[in-house]
């Protein structure tokens, strides 16, 4: 009862009986990713030290060659798509980033907040000796 | 350096009346038990049939037994706690000291929450999930028993406390400072941090196992709108579970390096921050009591509907609504600590959304009335405790909405009132929902009844005895008192907390009831006997299994064209059997041989090693750590070079049992 | 009563079975695997917010733009991205059933993550030898528990590594091998995803 209008299993490529084109071009995705990858990597490296670069922007630049990278991996290693037979690894990924992103921007929103309203440190350590 | 850390003598309570009572008490009943196992010779068959088990059914009922002993021990906390409260009102100091008090109430927080709420409804889910889903068993079996095993090592670790050391003093939500090395510099806090972290790697595990059994593995035409509601609140439950558990890893191990190492993540000084435990301690602590209702609320749909002899109404906005809380309950976090200090904008947003949540929520309970409406009511335990839970949870939500209004919570916050809400939604939903689960799921899962007079006045003394046990604690919140007071002055709140106690002696004849009903019903079992797998009627695949089912469930897996799959099969059967012209010969079914999961001691011996690992972690014995790490590793070893990984059940031996099911039915 | 288990053997309004019935191990394995990873990547995520909650915290003591060098970050990133890379081919070379290839694209795989981790463990030394232990600021904890975290991941990776090899040699490229060495390989290539987010948000944000 096991048929192939099933899903694939994320990190899976192809069948297991591979013809000779198909090995090939599986092995020029991997290679494509890794040459996407290296490029990513070195533009962040350039753009945090560079001083040609608006600093505010950097940061927001980083973030994205950092999220564009991810999704290299994602899609040249991990084979990540958007056809059919993916679709629960692609929902069971977005869950993920959903809680990823409501934790980290919460948690931030959140502290900021607190951080602003509390005390600061030295007045607090020197309460005891105020009148 | 010291064979045995820090352990010493001095870590039983000789000179502690009411714990070592306790403690002596424990042992003696754990002693009891082994002994009578061991006198009536039933060691190989509880290793072969229940330990080394990875049959979700035999899980399921192991969880559950784990919890209702744990409700007992939690619950005798809160006996002490509310006589305590009873009495220790202004000259007099009662009988607990502060510093056992401090222990009871924070044993109670987290057994309950965590070795009784939790364990219940993950067992519950163990039990009827892939018997409603249409499938042989969970999609990791041997998995499922590793979470069994290590929640109860959390368990064993929490009890082992009460005898060998203590247990935290800082309340169940542990926040720092106080739970920092320098404010609690025993062994109490690391009890309660390596007992949680331990059963939460179980925990973890059982979230994995059951999105990937309910999103892959269902029977063949069950698309995702023909699962019973039961499935879309379990995989609402065990997605929440995947995605909050790792936060509350993450944030006792930062405490632990605190503790442990000397770092500084929320210590007073070095720049740490306190605050940043409360704030992810809540990023998990909101989802986990989301967690703990909507297993819950799955088990009232299925009993509401079955016991009203009508299809659940409105079932796609059920789904809706459950997916909703799902995702909601990851944006109300903050309401746990409005008076932290956020800004009026931050708190506004969090209060906003936690009055939001209420909508999806009061949509199924409108969902639920629409269905018994029109229908035959059949009073059974179940719909008792159902139509209990409508009225007790309303009640509790609807001051649970009052409180997310952060100006009244800033006046209502760690009073008693906060108390009562939210025991009003936890006795309210997730015990009573356990309760009609049990009542519901018992004969299938044992092939008998539980006897209902007993399971009615059990009801009864749980409901009056919950008003009796939190009205009174709403009135004393508003008047002022706060939460975990060992003692008190204001003689005003005395009567009220006086009646708080008989309340909780009202609940104490409720549970001695349950105790009474289980042993009569065994006692009972062949006049209760269910012969037929189907006692109430029922809309779902369980009932269409023998009761209990063998080990894989079904002979042939169902083909599910519909809502209530089982419902649509009677009816079908039913309209062919009033048309005698037409009736075909009976067809048997395609036997095929079945593979069933190996045993595995796999659970049993990682949880050993893992007590043995969080005890010597503890108590600072690190040649023990040592040990206890490289035997979990062992195990893990072992477990991935097995050779024979199924047994394979030959087509006639289903074809067997699967018949004698069917002349029992017929005749 | 009918001795059938097939409830209703009417096929639904379009005449198909919507859906067919249990996935096959091989996807059920996969895909519980993908799920524990994406509950790890948000226990990642609760450390990535503690750091970045605590990243200025340093009490008085060194912080990012001190402490850092970006060309060790550089060539730690370059290891653990190629070891991704070989990673991907040793997959090709179990799905050829190539022992040998798998064996060789393993040993690289196995060298660059121990490269990795050797740059990361001098890095660790040289701070603690200045003083800027986890023990001095609230920043500095963070800082050793993310990073820390996520070498302690690769460890664990390299030590599976060894022993899928261990599976392989002595039992082939049998199912339950082939499904254990696909999880490993989301594993590694997961990590390597973290390590993007961490290089990103520690070493090049945190040294401006």
């Amino acid at each position: 009862m096991t048929l192939q209008s099933h899903d694939r299993a994320p990190g899976d490529d192809t069948t297991p009986a591979q013809t000779r084109e198909e090995t090939l071009s599986e092995f020029l995705v991997y290679t494509i990713g890794l040459v996407l990858a290296v490029i990513l990597t070195a533009v962040s490296f350039w753009a945090a030290n560079t001083a040609l670069l608006w600093p505010p922007g950097v940061a927001l630049g980083l973030a994205v060659l950092a999220i564009a990278q991810m999704g290299v991996h994602l899609v040249f290693f991990l084979h990540i798509t958007t056809g059919p037979d993916n679709t629960n690894n692609v929902l069971a990924l977005a869950f993920g980033i959903l809680i990823v992103m409501l934790v980290m921007v919460g948690s931030l929103v959140i502290m900021a907040s607190l951080n602003a309203n509390m005390m600061p440190p030295g007045d607090l350590m020197h309460l005891q000796t105020q009148h | 350096m010291n064979l045995l850390g820090e352990l010493s003598w001095s870590a039983i309570p000789f000179d502690q009346p009411i714990p070592l009572g306790a403690s002596v008490a424990m042992i003696l009943a754990v002693l009891l038990v082994l002994g009578w196992i061991t006198r009536e010779g039933y060691w190989p068959y509880l290793w072969r049939e229940w330990i080394t088990s990875v049959d979700h059914k035999r899980i399921g009922v192991m969880y559950c037994v784990l919890a209702l002993v744990m409700l007992l021990r939690g619950f005798s906390d809160a006996i002490l706690m509310r006589s305590q409260q009873a009495f220790a009102a202004g000259g007099s100091q009662g009988y607990l000291p502060p510093e056992h008090y401090d222990q009871i109430f924070s044993a109670h927080g987290t057994i309950m929450i965590f070795f009784m709420a939790m364990t219940i409804m993950i067992g519950l889910m163990n039990f009827a999930l892939p018997l409603q889903l249409g499938v042989r068993d969970v999609a990791f079996p041997t998995l499922n028993s590793v979470s069994l095993w290590l929640t109860a090592s959390g368990v064993l670790l929490t009890n082992i406390s009460l005898v060998i050391g203590e247990f935290a003093k800082t309340g169940w939500m542990n926040y720092p400072p106080l739970s920092e090395l320098q404010y609690s510099p025993g062994v109490g806090v690391d009890y309660y941090l390596w007992a949680l972290q331990i059963s939460g790697i179980g925990t973890l595990m059982t979230g994995i196992n059951f999105v990937t059994t309910i999103l892959k593995m269902r029977a063949p035409g069950m698309s995702y709108m023909r699962m019973p509601v039961f499935c879309w609140t379990a995989l609402a439950t065990n997605l929440l579970i995947v995605a909050a558990f790792p936060v509350l890893t993450a944030t006792f191990a930062m405490l632990l390096l605190d503790r442990y190492l000397g770092f500084h993540f929320f210590t007073v000084d070095a720049g740490g921050n306190m605050m940043m435990y409360v704030n992810l301690f809540w990023v998990w602590g909101h989802p986990e009591v989301y967690i703990l209702v909507l297993p819950a609320f799955g088990i009232f749909s299925e009993v509401i509907a079955t016991f009203s002899g009508k299809p659940l109404f409105g079932y796609r906005s059920m789904v809706a609504a459950t997916m909703a809380i799902c995702i909601l309950s990851f944006l109300v976090w903050l309401h746990h600590f409005f008076t932290m200090g956020a800004g009026a904008d931050v708190n506004g947003f969090f209060g906003i959304m936690s009055m939001i949540i209420a909508v999806p929520t009061g949509v199924k309970i409108f969902n639920w009335l629409f269905t018994m409406y029109g229908g035959r009511v059949r009073f059974h335990v179940p719909i008792l405790w159902s139509i209990g839970f409508m009225i007790t949870f309303a009640l509790g939500g609807m001051t649970g909405v009052l409180l997310a209004m952060p100006p009244a919570d800033f006046v209502l916050h760690n009073s008693l009132f906060l108390i009562a809400h939210f025991h009003n939604v936890i006795i309210g939903a997730v015990v009573f929902g356990a309760m009609a689960g049990y009542n519901y799921w018992f004969p299938k899962a044992f092939g008998f009844r539980l006897e209902e007079r007993w399971g009615a006045a059990a009801f009864w003394c749980w409901f009056v005895g919950f008003y009796l046990s939190f009205m009174p604690l709403y009135v004393v919140g508003m008047m002022g008192m706060t939460r975990r007071m060992q003692h008190y002055d204001n003689l005003s709140w005395r009567p009220w907390l006086i009646v708080a106690g008989i309340g909780s002696l009202v609940i104490l004849a409720g549970i001695i009831s349950q105790i009474v009903q289980l042993v009569v019903s065994i006692r009972n079992r062949e006049a209760l006997r269910d012969v037929t797998g189907d006692p109430w009627n029922g809309r779902t695949l369980e009932w269409s299994t023998p009761s209990p089912p063998p080990p894989w469930n079904f002979a042939v897996l169902p083909q599910v064209t519909g809502i209530d799959a089982f419902w649509i099969a009677k009816q079908t059967h039913a309209r062919e059997a009033a048309r005698p012209q037409r009736a075909a010969p009976a067809q048997p079914p395609d036997y095929e041989p079945i593979e069933v999961p190996n045993n595995s001691a796999t659970g049993f011996v990682t949880a050993f090693f893992a007590v043995v690992t969080g005890f010597a972690l503890i108590w600072h014995i690190w040649w023990m750590v040592i040990v206890g790490v490289i035997g979990a590793v062992a195990t893990m070893l072992v477990f991935a070079w097995r050779e024979q990984e199924e047994v394979e059940i030959p087509a006639e031996e289903v074809a067997r049992i699967d018949r004698e099911y069917h002349t029992e039915l017929a005749a | 009563m009918s001795s059938t288990a097939v409830f209703g053997a009417e096929p639904d309004v379009a005449g198909n079975v919507s859906y067919v019935g249990p996935a096959p191990k091989r996807i059920v394995v996969a895909y519980g695997f993908w799920i524990f990873l994406l509950s790890d990547i948000v226990m990642f995520s609760a450390l990535f917010a503690t750091y970045a909650v605590l990243a200025h915290a340093d009490a008085g003591g060194p912080d990012g733009a001190q402490l850092f060098h970006q060309s060790r970050v550089a060539i730690e990133t370059g290891c653990l991205l190629l070891s991704s890379y070989t990673c991907g081919l040793m997959w090709m070379a179990v799905g050829a059933r190539n022992a040998g290839a798998t064996y060789l694209a393993a040993a690289v795989t196995f060298l660059l993550g121990a490269a990795f981790l050797a740059l990361e463990a001098s890095e660790f030394a040289g701070m603690v030898m200045i003083g800027a232990t986890p023990e001095r600021s609230a920043f500095l904890s963070a800082f050793f528990t993310l990073v820390g975290c996520h070498g302690v991941h690769v460890t664990f990776g390299l030590l599976w590594l060894a022993v899928m090899m261990a599976q392989v040699a002595t039992k082939g490229f049998r199912p339950m091998v082939e499904r254990r060495l696909l999880c490993f390989s989301l594993f590694w290539h997961a990590l390597d995803i973290i390590w993007v987010g961490l290089f990103t948000v520690v070493y090049l944000m945190g040294a401006r």
